[in-house]
C-alpha cells in the first residue's frame, strides 16, 4: 500500500514536472479551427521553423465552426476557416468574428478579383471580416461507364439510376436542385416569399425522387466508400471526392452539373476573443506564398487564391480539373452569396419535410 | 466530528460530479429552452420551443418512433441476454463461465464506433454477408441488408447485450440452487419452474438491465445514423440537427429537454405496469 501510493505520488509530481516544462517551452502558439487538409503536418513545421509559433489544428466543417465559436463567443481559437458565404449571416446573429485589419495582409500574394470579392460578401456594418483562402465546388460525382446520362442534378431521379443515387440533406442540395430546375434562388435570396415557394418546389422534386436514393450521405468517406465499391453510382458532392476517386478507378470524376457547379471559397476569419492575433496574420502571408499554397493544394486537393500558385501544383490535378472545367462550365459557376439570416429557418423546415416524407 | 468531516469529503466529489456535469447543465438547458428567436440577437421569454414539439407532426413522430424501438430493442435485448445469462450463472461452471463472461465484455473493448462500422462491412450491399450468401448459390443479386430499421434493430441489441447480461447474471448467481430442485421436487415442470422462482427471483435484475438498455438506445446518436436509412430518423439526430446544423440551440435544448422527462415518463409508466418500484428493483439489482 504504501509503495503504490509513494509510486502514485512520484508519477504525480514527474506528470505536474512535465507539464510545467511543456507550458515554459511554449512561448506562442495560434489555435487554428479549420478543414482536414488544409494545414498539412509539412506546412505547420516549416511555419514553426521561421516563427518559432506552435500551430495547434483543429479539424471542422461550417456548421461545427459556428456551433463552437457560438458555444464560447468567439473564444478558443485564433483563426478559423468558414465559408465566405457563412460570415455576414453569423455575425449579424452572434456577434462571434472580429473585423480585420486588412493592412496587415500583403494582398499582393492574393489573386486580386477574388481578394476583392470576398471582402465584399464578408463585410457587415461596414467592416471586413474575410480573406479568401481555398475555393472549390459541389457537383456530381458520376461513375461515368454506368450512369453516362446524369449531366445535371435533376438527372439523380431518372429510372436509370434509381437505388443508386445518394446526396445530402443540407442546404447545397436545395441549392443545387432548385439551379437544375430552371430557378435562381441566390436571387431570391433578398425575397423570403419568393424564396420559401421556391424551396417548397424544391421539396416537392425531392420527396418524389426518394425512391431513388440508397442513403443520404452525411460524411465524405462514407459516400467515397459507396461510389467506390459501386453501390452508387452518381452523388452530389465536392469536387475533390471525385477527382480522389478518379485516381483508383478513371471510369469516377467530378461532373460540372449543366446547371453550374456550386462554387464555394473558404476564408481566414478572427475568431471575436483570439488571443493571438498577430500570429493569425502571420500565418494568412505565410500560407499564401505561392510555393506553400501548392503544398496546401495537394493535400487538401483544391485550389488556393494565392497568385502564382498554379505553377507549382501538380500536374495530375490540373489535368483532372481541366477535364471537369472546359472554360464554359468554369464561367458558369454558380458563387454562393452571403446567406442572409433567417432563410436557414426556411431550409430546415423543407428538409424536415423531406427527411418524414 | 472528525466523522462527519469524512463523510462530507467522501461526499463532496459525488455532489461536484453531479453538481457541475448534470444539474447546472441541466439548468442552462432549460433557461435556453424557454427563450424564443424573435430576430437575430433578439430573444423573448416563452414556451414556443416546447409548442413546436406538439404541433410538428414530425417532431412528436420521430420521438414516438425513437421510443417505440428503444421499447422493441430492450425487450429483444432481454430475449436474448436471458438465456445467455442463465447459462453463465447457472449451467456453466469455473473456466468455462469465465470464459463466458469475457466473451460477453470483448465487444467493449473497441469503440462504439469500430463496432458499428464492423456491422456496416458485414450488412452492405458489397458486404460479407451478401457475399457469402452469393457464393452459396441462396441468392441471384448482390442484397442490401443495411440501411433500414431491422439493421439499426441489430446495432442497438449488439451495443446493449453487455448491460442487460451484467445485472442479470448477478440477480441469477444469488438465486439457491436449492429452490429450483425444490421445484422440481414439488412437481413442477421447467417452464412452472421458471416463472414461479426463477423470473420472480430475477425480477430485480430485470428491471436494471431493461432501464439501462432503453436509456442507452433512446440516447444512442451513432448506430442509428450509421446503420438506419433514409427513412430512420432518431430524435438525437433531431437534437444534433437543431444544435449545429440549424444553428437553434433554444429548440435544441427544448428537445433535449423533452427526451429527459418523456423517457422518464416511459421509464415510470414502466416501473408502474409492471408493479415495480425503483427501490425495490436497481436498488437491489
Amino acid at each position: 500500500m504504501k509503495r503504490t501510493r509513494s509510486s502514485f505520488l512520484a508519477t504525480v509530481t514527474a506528470a505536474s514536472a512535465l507539464l510545467i516544462a511543456l507550458g515554459g517551452a511554449q512561448a506562442e502558439e495560434l489555435r487554428l479551427l479549420t478543414w482536414g487538409g488544409y494545414a498539412p503536418d509539412d506546412v505547420v513545421a516549416m511555419f514553426e521553423e521561421e516563427t518559432g509559433i506552435d500551430v495547434q489544428v483543429t479539424l471542422s466543417n461550417n456548421e461545427e465552426m459556428i456551433a463552437k465559436l457560438r458555444a464560447t463567443d468567439g473564444g478558443g481559437f485564433d483563426l478559423a476557416q468558414p465559408s465566405q458565404d457563412r460570415i455576414a449571416g453569423a455575425q449579424e446573429e452572434y456577434g462571434i468574428y472580429k473585423p480585420m485589419d486588412v493592412s496587415k495582409i500583403n494582398g499582393d500574394l492574393f489573386i486580386a478579383s477574388m481578394l476583392e470579392g470576398t471582402k465584399k460578401n464578408t463585410a457587415y456594418d461596414g467592416e471586413v471580416y474575410g480573406v479568401p483562402h481555398v475555393w472549390g465546388t459541389s457537383g456530381l460525382v458520376v461513375d461515368t461507364k454506368k450512369a453516362p446520362e446524369v449531366k445535371d442534378y435533376v438527372d439523380l431521379c431518372s429510372d436509370a439510376v434509381a437505388g443508386k443515387v445518394s446526396y445530402r440533406l443540407k442546404r447545397p442540395t436545395l441549392i443545387g436542385f432548385a439551379f437544375s430546375m430552371g430557378m435562381d434562388p441566390f436571387a431570391a435570396y433578398g425575397d423570403t416569399a419568393a424564396y420559401q415557394t421556391m424551396m417548397e418546389k424544391v421539396g416537392e422534386k425531392l420527396i418524389e425522387c426518394k425512391p431513388n436514393v440508397k442513403a443520404y450521405w452525411t460524411g465524405g468517406d462514407a459516400l467515397i466508400n459507396l461510389l467506390r465499391s459501386g453501390e452508387v453510382v452518381a452523388a452530389m458532392a465536392w469536387d475533390t471526392g471525385g477527382w480522389k476517386l478518379n485516381e483508383e478507378n478513371p471510369d469516377i470524376t467530378f461532373v460540372a452539373p449543366a446547371s453550374g457547379a456550386l462554387g464555394w471559397i473558404d476564408t481566414f476569419v478572427l475568431p471575436a476573443k483570439t488571443q493571438n492575433e498577430e500570429a493569425a496574420y502571420k500565418w494568412i502571408n505565410f500560407v499564401m506564398q505561392p510555393e506553400i499554397a501548392a503544398k496546401i493544394t495537394a493535400s487538401a486537393g483544391n485550389f488556393t487564391a494565392s497568385k502564382g500558385a498554379d505553377a507549382f501544383a501538380e500536374e495530375a490535378l490540373k489535368t483532372r480539373f481541366q477535364g471537369s472545367f472546359p472554360q464554359e462550365a468554369i464561367d458558369n459557376i454558380k458563387w454562393y452569396p452571403p446567406v442572409p439570416a433567417g432563410l436557414e429557418d426556411i431550409e430546415g423546415k423543407i428538409l424536415d419535410r423531406v427527411q418524414a416524407s | 466530528m472528525s466523522r462527519r468531516l469524512g463523510f462530507y469529503l467522501l461526499l463532496a466529489p459525488l455532489v461536484v460530479w453531479l453538481g457541475a456535469l448534470l444539474i447546472i447543465p441541466h439548468i442552462e438547458l432549460l433557461l435556453t429552452s424557454l427563450q424564443v428567436k424573435v430576430k437575430p440577437r433578439v430573444y423573448e421569454f416563452g414556451f414556443g420551443n416546447y409548442a413546436a414539439f406538439f404541433t410538428e407532426p414530425l417532431y412528436w413522430n420521430t420521438f414516438a418512433r425513437t421510443a417505440l424501438m428503444s421499447i422493441a430493442a430492450t425487450a429483444l435485448t432481454l430475449i436474448v441476454g436471458f438465456p445467455i445469462s442463465y447459462y453463465i450463472a447457472k449451467l456453466a461452471r469455473g473456466r468455462s463461465r469465465a470464459i463466458l463472461f469475457v466473451l460477453c465484455l470483448l465487444p467493449f473493448w473497441v469503440s462504439e464506433l469500430v463496432r458499428t462500422f464492423g456491422w456496416m462491412i458485414l450488412l452492405r450491399e458489397t458486404g460479407v454477408v451478401s457475399n457469402t450468401l452469393q457464393w452459396l448459390g441462396l441468392s441471384s443479386g448482390p442484397i442490401e441488408f443495411l440501411y433500414n430499421d431491422a439493421a439499426i434493430m441489430v446495432g442497438l441489441v449488439y451495443t446493449s447485450m453487455l448491460f442487460m447480461v451484467v445485472p442479470l447474471v448477478t440477480t441469477l448467481e444469488s438465486l439457491d440452487d436449492s429452490y429450483i430442485e425444490a421445484g422440481y421436487d414439488l412437481g413442477g415442470n421447467g417452464f412452472a419452474v421458471m416463472r414461479e422462482i426463477v423470473i420472480p427471483h430475477a425480477m430485480p435484475g430485470i428491471v436494471t438491465g431493461c432501464i439501462v438498455v432503453f436509456m442507452l438506445s433512446l440516447g444512442n446518436y451513432l448506430t442509428p445514423i450509421l446503420l438506419g436509412g433514409k427513412d430512420s430518423l432518431w430524435f438525437t439526430e433531431q437534437i444534433y440537427a437543431q444544435f449545429i446544423t440549424r444553428f437553434n440551440w433554444e429548440q435544441g435544448s427544448a428537445f433535449g429537454f423533452l427526451l429527459l422527462v418523456l423517457s422518464s415518463l416511459i421509464v415510470w409508466a414502466g416501473l408502474k405496469l409492471t408493479g415495480q418500484t425503483l427501490g425495490q428493483t436497481v436498488g437491489r439489482g
